[in-house]
């Protein structure tokens, strides 16, 4: 259809553009600077400092050899396993507070009443820092992999929660107006109106709900539970692995990256009007 | 006595009584007299243009007819049906009076077919294939075919203006009320838009009640002004425009045409130097 | 922000309504956790933990106990030193960044590239690069928010009408003017608003440094993270939910701290 065409164009463009801009020479230039100090200050001039550092070229050639020495690297079935299992983590919670935070948010936004009651309490329990929830998580349910499930799940349904309800805020009064005056009730002015016109804002929500979903999970996973990526850099660093450790963050900031990616693009597909209105520069 | 052309059957429906309004923000805060003992007849089919200096509380008065908010004391009836008055301060938004806002309000994340479809889908009385077949219709004679699946953020502000007067037309009302909705377009987009709105007129005969500070734009489409006061606004002067309708552009440098501006001018100006004096916000 | 827009349409309804909520939770709590005494069944998941009463009890205790306090200033310390050198790291950083374009183009997609990665995963890296575990700690919670701040002050930059610049410009401003008295006030909203996100995101990641590097050698180490963990070993539940408010409380201290001095900056908000 003319919709997908339409975005596969306007990729192209961009990307193509992109590429005769110096802006793809100037980001290798920035990641060139940060490589080349760190191999430099490891192994080159072997400053004082970074004397216990794992070295770059250890880190790649672990990373990227058939038969690593500690046992984890692209070629190792062990290195995905965890990733998968962080993933799955990462799954449930995300999805579970996506369900319960994005209604929640929604209704909050857009009842004067419900907000009243329940947006106190909200706001007394959100400054608690999630991960102080660690030992009681750990009190309450049993077994391991619930209380890390439950932990990434709090801080993401809080994050969720809040963008909505804002989002819902952020919606011209005018909008809901017009519906009103074409005869439209309320319940169906929250469907036509608000749930479509807070999209956006909850989108942005959503990509910084996983954001800190994964920063729950990593902690959580270090400090309780077994397997997954917030295991490996803790257990690297207790077994004296260190360039494991550096696998692991550089694992976990690829693997963040592209599932925040894959929400926004999630989003973008959602709200096709969006897209297509920003690609014009509206009016 | 209006001057309503009387050639064409006029609609017995429509017509909208002000009587001795007031309407005061915040009564028991700041007390802001936004309508100072207002009235004003407003007989069925007449476009009345509701000229003033800006900030002065055109705006609340519309509001107020719409049903948005309430008025303080007063009444205003609508076929001499109560719309509101004491003991129901304010009236139901509803689809006999539709507004068309000034920045407008189509939404942006439905096509434009689906935006002029939502009124009589919302009301749910007829199918979704008549509903559709019956937009459609209205889009062509308004020469608006081919836009019917751009989204709004897609076309330009003029072709937007005109889905959204599409939009509130497909509810049949009684009355539009108009805020301003040609401010923000450059003029020679709004002359277009003016003689594209007198044809939807003589086509529906609705009372249109139609607030602008632009005082060509108000003798040429309307029946007869009402200059206000600057705040707290009152009606100040009545000014009859006796050109025959149908009118053109040609209406423009007629004699007359000039005559009715020189009589409007002096009385409008003075408004406005007194606004402009006061320091007031723009509403 | 909206938040604060929310807070301020206070009435007595509200208030009664939003304390309604509150009790019942409270009494829900107080229910569930004793239901074992009061019922013979414990309920699942809240008969696990301590009652509110127990808790009030234990932190009537804890309020004289001079080391309870001692954890409250720790955390405190670091989430501000943390927080206050991310800030004077990050500002500059940020707005070099929105003003030089080639900075830009070097910097930014480095830094989109390390922000992904947690700050906690750092934790290890830290411990083995710095020679102090406070200064370990320091160094995480400094990455925590100096990621926010960096994201909001280039927001801010970026959304910095084109108008203001070009009107300064032809009014004859130089590029020192024009950075001091129009890019740094319009920009400053947002740095606001960052910072009060930052504070957040530096409380978690204190909280969590704490209780990851436990208890540690040579008198670093405690703060209310670590107090809570150790409550947590040591077996005293209700020290562990007086914890998890006291950081709350302290989270959000600070947060209305930091707006309250924001405000101080950029008064003209306030005509909104």
């Amino acid at each position: 259809m003319s919709q997908s065409n339409t975005t596969m164009n306007l990729t192209m463009y961009r990307m193509s553009s992109w590429l005769k801009s110096p802006k793809p020479y100037l980001m290798f230039i920035g990641f060139g600077c940060v490589l080349s100090f760190w191999y430099f200050s490891v192994e080159v001039w072997k400053l004082p400092r970074f004397q216990d550092m794992p070295a770059l070229t250890e880190v790649f050639e672990e990373w990227f050899s058939k038969d690593p020495y500690y046992g984890l690297s692209i070629y190792t079935p062990e290195y995905y396993k965890h990733i998968g299992i962080s993933l799955r983590r990462i799954g449930y919670a995300f999805f579970l507070a996506t369900a319960l935070g994005v209604p929640l948010g929604l209704f909050l936004g857009w009842s004067q009443k419900l907000r009243e009651y329940i947006f106190p309490l909200f706001e007394l329990l959100r400054p608690i820092p999630v991960l102080a929830w660690v030992p009681l998580a750990i009190i309450i349910f049993s077994g391991s992999e619930t209380p890390v499930i439950f932990l990434t799940f709090l801080a993401s349904f809080f994050a969720t929660t809040l963008n909505t309800m804002l989002g819902v805020e952020s919606i011209d009064e005018e909008y809901s107006r017009a519906a009103y005056c074409l005869g439209a009730s309320r319940w169906q002015t929250f469907i036509h109106v608000v749930v479509p016109g807070a999209m956006p804002f909850i989108f942005t929500g959503l990509q910084i709900s996983i954001g800190v979903a994964w920063f729950s999970l990593v902690a959580g996973e270090m400090v309780s539970g077994q397997y997954g990526l917030g295991y490996i850099i803790n257990t690297a660093y207790i077994m004296v692995q260190y360039s494991q450790i550096v696998i692991g963050m550089i694992t976990l900031g690829i693997i963040g990256y592209v599932t925040s990616a894959l929400v926004r693009v999630a989003g973008d597909y959602m709200m096709q009007w969006r897209v297509r209105e920003l690609a014009l520069g509206g009016d | 006595m209006s001057t309503v052309d009387k050639n064409n059957s006029m609609p017995t429906k429509g017509a909208i009584r002000i009587e001795d309004v007031v309407k005061i923000y915040d009564p028991e805060g700041t007390a802001v007299m936004a309508v100072d003992h207002c009235s004003i007849d407003i007989p069925a089919g007449e476009i009345c243009m509701i000229v003033g200096p800006s900030g002065c509380g055109k705006t609340t008065l519309l509001n107020t007819i719409a049903g948005f908010h309430g008025l303080t004391s007063g009444h205003i009836y609508l076929d001499d049906e109560i719309l509101c008055g004491p003991g129901k301060e304010k009236a139901e938004p509803g689809s006999d009076r539709i507004v068309v806002f000034q920045n407008g309000a189509l939404f942006p994340w439905k096509t434009n077919l689906e935006n002029i479809a939502f009124g009589p889908m919302m009301e749910g009385k007829l199918s979704k294939g008549e509903i559709y077949q019956k937009a459609r219709k209205m889009m062509v004679d308004a020469g608006l075919e081919g836009t019917e699946d751009a989204y709004p953020g897609e076309v330009s502000s003029g072709l937007r203006r005109r889905v959204e007067i599409v939009r509130a037309l497909m509810n049949e009302p009684k009355v539009l009320l108009f805020d301003e909705p040609y401010r923000a377009l450059d003029s020679l987009t709004k002359s277009v838009m003016h003689e594209a709105l007198l044809e939807i007129y003589y086509k529906n005969k609705v009372t249109i009640f139609f607030i602008t500070h632009d005082l060509e734009e108000a003798i040429f489409l309307g029946h007869r002004l009402i200059i206000m006061s600057s705040r707290p606004c009152k009606p100040k002067k009545i000014v009859e425009v006796d050109i025959p309708h149908p009118r053109d552009y040609s209406v423009l440098t007629s004699p007359r045409f000039r005559e009715i501006m020189n009589e409007a001018k002096s009385v409008v100006n003075e408004e406005a130097r007194k606004a402009f004096e006061a320091g007031e916000k723009e509403g | 922000m909206n938040i604060n827009k929310l807070k301020s349409n206070f009435s007595m309804r509200a208030a009664f309504r939003g304390l309604i909520a509150i009790i019942i939770f409270i009494a829900i709590w107080e229910f569930g956790a004793r239901s074992l005494d009061l019922i013979g069944y414990r309920v699942p998941f809240i008969g696990l933990i301590p009652p509110p009463t127990a808790v009030l009890d234990s932190w009537a205790g804890l309020v004289v106990d001079p080391s309870y306090w001692q954890s409250w200033y720790m955390s405190f310390m670091r989430v501000f030193t943390g927080f206050l050198v991310a800030m004077v790291v990050g500002i500059p950083l940020g707005l070099y960044m929105a003003v030089n374009r080639t900075f830009y183009g070097i910097a930014f997609p480095s830094f989109e590239i390390l922000r992904p990665i947690p700050p906690l995963a750092w934790v290890p890296a830290s411990i083995i690069f710095w020679p102090t575990q406070e200064m370990s700690i320091a160094f995480v919670t400094f990455l925590g928010a100096f990621y926010t701040i960096v994201i909001n002050v280039l927001g801010g930059a970026k959304s910095i009408n084109r108008q203001y610049l070009q009107a300064a410009q032809s009014m004859g401003a130089s590029q020192a003017d024009i950075f001091r008295r129009i890019i740094l006030p319009a920009t400053l909203p947002s740095i606001v608003v960052g910072s009060a996100v930052g504070m957040g995101i530096t409380w978690e990641v204190v909280v969590a440094a704490e209780m990851i590097s436990g208890g540690g050698s040579g008198g670093a180490g405690g703060g209310l993270g670590f107090f809570i963990w150790s409550s947590y070993v040591g077996g005293s539940y209700e020290q562990i939910i007086v914890g998890m408010i006291s950081i709350g409380i302290a989270g959000y201290i600070s947060s209305e701290l930091l707006r309250k001095l924001g405000g101080r900056f950029t008064p003209w908000l306030k005509t909104r």
